[in-house]
């Protein structure tokens, strides 16, 4: 027998439920008093550096309805390109910008929106830029294990030809699945959650 | 706002986490839970490497916690009133897989009442609200992953899913660790209640093992005589890789 490695195994995903809300947007769902604002429902401020820009994103099931429960969380670079976390070494990101957003699809329309700034380029491993991009993840009822996704920019087709995540996915035809339309300053990114248009999503 | 930096002499790890081992989670399809059947991802996830994107990840200040956030028998409860049910404190650390503890980890949480209630919209179960008792809280780390919160033992409640589903009690569990691919949501339950092995939403976890890493120890020990009873829940957040060895474009 070899010594152990005594690793830990990580806790195992379980479904966010109906009622998320109550716990990361009580707000939202009505629960006053408790914190003063919902945690990642504000992303700029009037400071902020940047292009502003909406994102609107629904999130679809296998019967085509929009989801009036889901919780999206988006995680992106600031405009010049920096996380504005402690990991990232390479200088100081916009102080004005979280970074961080989350949203609560609506009760009614199955929409969300965030409002935020369009992010500037990261190095992909090997230093190359990748195109600029959001990270997303999704939670719900239903949902075993929170995905993960990226959110890409139709206006950007160039370096999304050029971007070293895109160029891994085998089947192309599913590249478009990953590209948010621009319309004014609001891009629509609709998330499907199985069916023939099936969003990418990533094991990270 | 986010940003909070680490201790000076604390250097922020920018490995890439361990692969996450999807034989331990659940499944996305798991029919015997029935909503998951529509809002099941069909096909293969792509393999992703992990990049800045997914290595960083939103730091929180104790500037957003407020007095009363680690205490649900309070945090929503009239001037002089509280919460009704039996008084528990959760107590834990966050780890990850190495066993190191994960500082300033933001844990929020969430829960039904002591009769099995829910104060949400969409909630019809026929127990009562409990006017003093909102259901959510949230609680940063210290330095080695330690956390507690104070609340009442959430009761057991029926769902739509079979004719006779009914849920353990339970705690819902959200953590946010220093990378944003530690991402992760999950639910506390009791030791001892035979519920747990009825769940479908439990049974979609396919190893018993894993099941039992998600249900809390009482801890008699940790215990407050005439007060409340204690529970321990450590949480493991995915590890990451050491960088002593790795040559790095970006970064230093
Ligand atoms: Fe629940």
């Amino acid at each position: 027998m070899a010594q152990t490695l005594e690793r830990l195994k990580e806790s195992a995903s379980q479904t966010a439920g109906p009622y998320v809300h109550i716990g990361l947007m009580p707000n939202f769902c009505g629960i006053g008093g408790v914190y003063a604002h919902d945690l990642g429902a504000t992303m700029v401020n009037e400071k902020t550096k940047g292009e502003r820009i909406r994102i609107k994103i629904r999130v679809i099931d296998g019967a085509d309805t929009p989801l009036k429960d889901a919780l999206v969380e988006i995680w992106q670079a600031d405009a010049a390109g920096l996380y504005n976390s402690p990991s990232e070494l390479r200088g100081s990101a916009d102080p004005n910008f979280s970074g961080w957003g989350r949203q609560a699809t609506d009760m009614t329309s199955g929409e969300c929106l965030f409002e935020t700034v369009k992010p500037g380029r990261v190095p992909f491993i090997d230093g190359r830029p990748m195109a600029p991009h959001i990270t997303a993840w999704i939670v719900a009822r239903g949902i075993n294990i929170g995905l993960h996704t990226r959110i890409y920019f139709g206006d950007e087709e160039k370096a999304n030809a050029q971007d070293p995540v895109l160029a891994r996915i085998e089947h192309r035809n599913r590249i478009g699945t990953l590209i948010a339309s621009r319309e004014g300053d609001t891009y629509a990114f609709d998330i499907r959650l199985q069916g023939d248009d099936e969003t990418v999503f990533f094991d990270i | 706002m986010t940003g909070q930096k680490l201790a000076p002499n604390s250097r922020p790890e920018t490995g890439a986490f361990f692969q996450r081992d999807r034989e331990w989670h659940p499944p996305a399809f798991t029919p015997g839970y029935k909503t998951s059947i529509l809002r099941s991802p069909r096909r293969p996830l792509v393999a992703l490497n992990n990049t800045l994107s997914e290595l960083t990840g939103p730091v929180f200040g104790h500037d957003i916690i407020g007095e009363l956030d680690n205490d649900l028998i309070y945090n929503f409860a009239a001037p002089g009133e509280a919460a009704i049910g039996p008084r528990i404190i959760v107590h834990g650390r966050v780890l990850d897989e190495r066993g190191i503890g994960v500082s300033g980890a933001l844990i929020e949480v969430w829960q039904a009442n002591a009769g099995g209630r829910y104060r949400h919209k969409n909630e019809g179960y026929l127990a009562p609200l409990d006017p003093n008792f909102g259901g959510g809280g949230r609680i940063i780390a210290t330095e080695d992953g330690s956390y507690s919160f104070r609340t009442v033992q959430p009761g057991p409640y029926p769902w739509p899913n079979g004719p006779n589903d009914w849920r353990p009690a339970h705690i819902h569990f959200s953590i946010f660790g220093h990378g944003f691919a530690q991402r992760l949501i999950t639910q506390m339950y009791f030791e001892g209640d035979p519920m747990i092995w009825k769940c479908p939403i439990v049974r979609t976890i396919p190893d018993h093992h894993a099941i039992e890493g998600l249900t809390a120890a009482l801890d008699m020990q940790a215990t407050i005589p005439m007060d409340a009873r204690a529970y321990k829940f450590d949480i493991v957040l995915r590890g990451r890789r050491s960088t002593l060895f790795e040559n790095r474009l970006e970064g230093n």
